[in-house]
């Protein structure tokens, strides 16, 4: 356990190395902070999908619950940035404990549910009708606090925490349990394992980092509309990433985020329809040959992926 | 006022009762959500405005062609893939992530060869009288989708309590492994199921002009949600009962729009969850599955 962790461990210390540094050489620092974005929101997706098996079809509502939270912070409560960072994270939170008792829901039902609960999320802060708090359609303005260099680092710190908590949740006992929880649920509770809570600490992890997430990108991009982050291609990007690289383990939406990004970067910017055409294709392909991602390869040969 | 939301909304509610019962029938028969469901009714729809467009051919006899290239397209599709994910180890969660990707394959296909933009036929394709009942007037076209709705909806009863098919379909809606072991040709059957689902999303579609105003590629998402929530509210399962759920859904949202309107594109959403936290067998009829 301990020799797994330290391996792991150096995969994460390498990432938080390589985004450290690349920004020195590499100039176009909007993509490298997407690609920490997708790796970090992969992950966090990866905590509930990956371990538990409830797929969050509308994840992208704790993205717009952070960015909006933390804006509203810095807008109406004049916060410093990273305090706001953190209550965005605190927004995303409070939205998973609101939703909750979805997770009575099973497998498909909870995924509808949650989307559902994600696009009705949507239209109340786009409601012109909350003008004077969300600024309903018109979007959110943050360029009194423009940074992009601080926030570029903050992302960097919530994709390096979103690794940790996963590299947590991969080697320890409350991960089996959450595994358990996957293969089935009554079986689990009958084991010992309080499925409740388990589940709803990884609820909440997973929210928390979307959350996080969303507020670092707001503050990076300063100024957005609801569309932009509570768009639903964000859920599911960040799903397609996650299966295509193998959920449950460090590597998987790590890899899948860092080849699907670069890809999505090579050809999907003019005519993004071209890379929907190639992801829902790829979705096809993987659910009827590979359902459980490209690290998946490696594991059939016995080989460890962290 | 009241009366003519009342009636404006028993007519939507047939309506969504034709965009709902499509994703219920393929949901009974084989237990999968069609993540695709909204993606085939805006292929309806363009098939109908192309038609329209380029050779004049009015909405109703669009129907007769869509009956028989969605049936070929579901028949095809269900051989394609539902096979191969029922001996899947997970056929419910799979298959849905795997329509969830038809969608887009879909949708960007069509934005690649039309173009993101939205597409109408004219309202008065059916001419410009309107009808009146109690004194309310109403747009021919609506009456037109209604007697369309009401003769849909006849029609799959038909198939399912009168013809062999349909007993077969209902078989296996009630048992797949025994209607297996009984000697029913399940594949067969299911596929059949399949294109008549495609077919029933496909009217709606070319009728979609006429009850939400114009029709665009990425309508799909929206749709399917809302038909999942209307298919909720009916009854999982039992196609019959989408009737019920798309006339709650017409209801609400027609008294929405008239006393709450810039709150009324919550409706589906909200209608979804709470159906689902409180009372997931649907409204009427037996239990099919507790989600």
């Amino acid at each position: 356990m301990l020799k797994k962790r330290i391996g792991s461990f150096g995969i994460i210390l390498i990432i938080a190395l390589i985004f450290i540094f690349l920004p020195f050489v590499y100039n176009n620092q909007s993509f490298l902070f997407n690609m920490m974005l997708y790796i970090a929101l992969a992950e966090g997706l990866n905590i509930i999908y990956g371990f538990t098996g409830y797929l969050p079809f509308g994840y992208v509502g704790f993205f717009g619950a952070g960015a909006y939270s933390a804006s509203l912070a810095i807008l109406f409560l004049h916060f410093p940035p990273l305090l706001s960072i953190f209550i965005g994270g605190m927004g995303a939170l409070l939205v998973g404990v609101v939703l909750m008792p979805l997770l009575k829901l099973s497998g498909a039902y909870f995924a509808i549910a949650n989307l559902a609960a994600s696009q009705a999320l949507y239209y109340i802060v786009a409601n012109p009708n909350l003008e004077s708090i969300t600024h309903g359609p018109y979007g959110i303005s943050l360029a009194s606090v423009y940074n992009p260099h601080a926030s570029y680092y903050t992302m960097l710190a919530v994709l390096v925490l979103s690794m940790i908590i996963v590299l947590f949740i991969r080697t320890s006992n409350f991960g089996l349990s959450l595994l358990a929880i996957k293969e089935d649920r009554i079986t689990a509770s009958l084991a010992g394992v309080n499925v409740a809570k388990a589940r709803a600490i990884a609820w909440g992890l997973s929210a928390f980092i979307a959350g996080l997430s969303g507020a670092s990108f707001a503050w990076y991009v300063s100024v957005f509309y609801p569309g932009t982050v509570f768009s639903l291609n964000i859920s599911v990007i960040v799903i397609v990433f996650a299966l295509f690289g193998g959920i449950g383990t460090i590597a998987g939406p790590l890899v899948g985020s860092l080849i699907l990004y670069s890809f999505y970067n090579f050809i999907g910017i003019s005519t993004p329809q071209y890379f929907q055409l190639l992801y829902g294709i790829l979705i096809i392909v993987l659910v009827l040959f590979l359902p459980d991602g490209i690290t998946s390869i490696l594991q059939k040969r016995k080989i460890y992926v962290p | 006022m009241f009366e003519y939301t009342v009636l404006a909304g028993i007519m939507y509610g047939l309506y969504f009762g034709l965009v709902g019962i499509g994703l219920n029938l393929i949901f009974g028969v084989m237990r999968m959500i069609n993540l695709a469901h909204g993606d085939f009714i805006m292929l309806g729809a363009f098939l109908a405005y192309w038609l329209f467009h380029l050779f004049g051919i009015n909405p109703l006899f669009v129907i007769a062609i869509s009956c028989v290239v969605f049936l070929f397209l579901g028949i095809a599709f269900y051989y394609i893939f539902v096979p191969r994910l029922l001996k899947s180890k997970d056929p419910e969660m799979l298959s849905f992530i795997l329509f969830f990707g038809l969608s887009q394959v879909i949708e960007a296909i069509i934005i690649l060869s039309f173009g993101n933009n939205q597409r109408s036929i004219p309202s008065n394709t059916f001419g410009h009288s309107t009808f009146s009942i109690f004194g309310n007037r109403f747009p021919i076209s609506w009456l037109i989708v209604t007697i369309v709705a009401i003769v849909v909806f006849i029609a799959v009863y038909w198939y399912f309590y009168h013809t062999k098919l349909g007993y077969a379909t209902r078989a296996i809606m009630a048992s797949r492994d025994e209607s297996l072991v009984s000697g029913i040709n399940v594949n067969r059957v299911s596929a059949f199921a399949f294109g008549i689902g495609l077919i029933l999303a496909s009217i709606a579609g070319i009728f979609s002009f006429f009850m939400m105003g114009a029709a665009y590629p990425s309508m799909g998402t929206n749709l399917t949600v809302i038909s999942f929530a209307i298919i909720v509210l009916g009854s999982l399962g039992n196609p019959m009962g989408t009737i019920i759920g798309g006339l709650i859904y017409g209801l609400a949202i027609m008294f929405m729009q008239t006393y709450l309107s810039s709150w009324s594109n919550l409706l589906p959403y909200l209608l979804l969850i709470a159906v689902m936290l409180f009372k997931p067998e649907g409204l009427i009829g037996k239990t099919v599955r507790s989600a």
